[in-house]
């Protein structure tokens, strides 16, 4: 390696120049962060910058796909939202009063899949399942991550246990009604921190034949259905195999990804059932075991990496906590250690 | 981005001063409102530092404050921005005056990642600090002092200890400037 070294020259400041510039250009990250580029217009937003006048004929289109999303199929779409929802807690609720028997999670399984169904009709969803045989009915599923509505198309397939924390309001009410038909993981905002705490309950969990898999986004955010980044090694601490499934919505019927730090709950709902359709594609993966010279963040990067080939996406190292925060500084010794590798010193 | 747009700025007072394309500038402008994230028309430090991979660039500092010594204020506006980016344009045969993708502008825009207090000469203290900025703790802080004093004595013609910027350009003779220092994007 020491051949490949060479003193400093002056001008090796231009390096950092071009690829500071080039960031400013255009990163890898940030766009994850807002919707996906369309390469033509599929009438359904006319943002200030992009898709602007073209001409006559397609503003009328627009128009009329306009008063077609709105007065026809949204009224459709809400009626069947609100009895998929009414079903979810009725049945649940009769579910509740069930003993715990194989019988009550054969009952909960058909009622889970039958409201399931019902709520991504009113999507218009339209989702192709891959390679069924690989999925499972026990452990730890891990998925990428583009908005809430992935647990219900996924759900619609099989039933899982969900894990995250305990909400407030109306998403507290699903969390509740769903926990009277099977065994759920919320967590309490105070126990969160406790790694710990986490990790033991999820364990117990999975070793449980009789609980249903758990569904995991180990990206911890939604990112835009463009990449796959950083899986947080936590879920990879809890077993030593992990069933990957990759998620890919067709972004030309509408745009699936929830930009939390931008629309609220409510908003982003609105925006799906506006859309013309949730076009999506399930792939199961086989199981993934992790090898025994293997760390946690290894498994996950082999997992995510995976995903990412299945599902068409980027797979980036980021994490995906960056539409948040902003880059740690401690981040700069890489690209340091990089560039004193190559300088030879006396 | 490939429709056609309508745009809220002058593109002609940018059209004179940045020989970039029409199409171009369109997508500049949406990233420089997609920057904007205070939606108010010019980007902050905060703003540029909220690329990550800038803000892990060792020399991210140097180049951010390169676009706010181009505004000379605490803003950047767009014009300012596609004037710094403009550098970054490869460099044409036919060259004209006041282009900003000039060997020497090219040169100088390098140059002043150097010159940290501005007095268009590099001392052996700021092309220590950038080298440290560069290395991190990964040379000893001996190995790079000889280099900055190995790097001076070099370029150095006057004897002044000092780096000049008729110096720093006859150090680069033999440097590829244009292909170091021009991204294919902006062609």
């Amino acid at each position: 390696m020491t051949d490949l070294k060479r003193e400093f020259h002056i001008s090796d400041i231009m390096y950092f120049a071009k690829c500071g510039a080039e960031a400013v250009i255009e990163d890898d990250v940030t766009k994850r962060f807002t919707a996906e580029e369309l390469r033509t217009w599929n009438f359904l937003t006319r943002t200030t910058h992009g898709h602007q006048f073209i001409s006559a004929r397609l503003t009328g289109l627009w128009v009329l796909g306009g008063i077609f999303r709105y007065c026809l199929l949204l009224p459709y779409r809400v009626v069947l939202l609100s009895v998929g929802l009414i079903w979810l807690f009725v049945s649940t609720a009769v579910v509740g009063c069930m003993g715990d028997s194989p019988m009550k999670r054969k009952v909960n399984q058909y009622i889970s899949l039958m409201a399931h169904r019902i709520l991504t009709r009113a999507c218009s969803a339209v989702v192709t399942y891959h390679d069924r045989e690989n999925m499972t009915k026990n452990g730890i599923v891990v998925a990428n991550h583009t908005s809430p509505i992935d647990v219900i198309v996924l759900s619609c397939d099989n039933c899982y246990a969900m894990v995250g924390q305990r909400h407030s309001g109306f998403l507290g009410m699903v969390q509740s009604a769903l926990a009277r038909a099977t065994h759920h993981v919320w967590f309490e905002r105070s126990e969160v921190k406790d790694r710990h705490l986490v990790a033991q309950r999820l364990k117990e969990h999975v070793t449980n034949k009789n609980k249903l898999p758990i569904l995991i986004f180990p990206e911890g955010t939604c990112i835009n259905n463009t990449s796959v980044m950083m899986f947080k090694k936590g879920s990879f601490e809890v077993s030593d195999t992990v069933y990957p499934v990759a998620i890919k919505y067709d972004a030309r019927f509408g745009d699936a990804f929830w930009n939390s730090s931008k629309m609220g709950m409510v908003r982003h709902v609105l925006d799906i059932l506006t859309s013309w359709a949730l076009v999506a594609e399930v792939w199961y993966l086989p199981p993934v075991t992790r090898k025994k010279d293997e760390n946690a963040v290894q498994f996950a990067n082999r997992v995510k990496k995976e995903i990412a080939r299945k599902g068409g996406l980027v797979d980036l190292e980021w994490d995906g906590q960056l539409k948040r925060m902003k880059a740690k500084d401690s981040w700069k010794s890489k690209p340091q250690e990089d560039f004193s590798k190559i300088i030879k010193v006396d | 981005m490939d429709c056609p747009g309508v745009l809220a700025v002058p593109l002609g007072s940018v059209v004179v001063f940045t020989p970039i394309s029409h199409n171009q500038i369109v997508r500049l402008y949406s990233r420089f409102t997609s920057l904007d994230k205070g939606g108010n028309g010019f980007l902050s430090r905060e703003d540029f530092l909220r690329i990550p991979e800038l803000a892990i660039n060792p020399l991210g500092d140097r180049i951010v404050h390169a676009f706010f010594t181009e505004s000379n204020d605490e803003t950047v506006n767009f014009r300012q921005f596609m004037r710094v980016l403009a550098r970054f344009r490869p460099t044409k045969t036919n060259s004209n005056k006041n282009k900003l993708n000039t060997r020497e502008e090219k040169l100088k825009f390098a140059f002043r990642m150097y010159d940290l207090d501005g007095d268009d000469r590099i001392s052996k203290d700021e092309l220590l600090a950038v080298l440290h900025m560069m290395v991190g703790a990964n040379i000893s802080e001996e190995q790079l002092g000889s280099i900055a004093d190995r790097t001076i004595l070099e370029a150095d013609k006057d004897g002044d200890e000092q780096i000049s910027f008729e110096e720093f350009v006859s150090a680069m003779e033999r440097v590829d400037v244009e292909q170091k220092m021009s991204i294919r994007f902006l062609h």
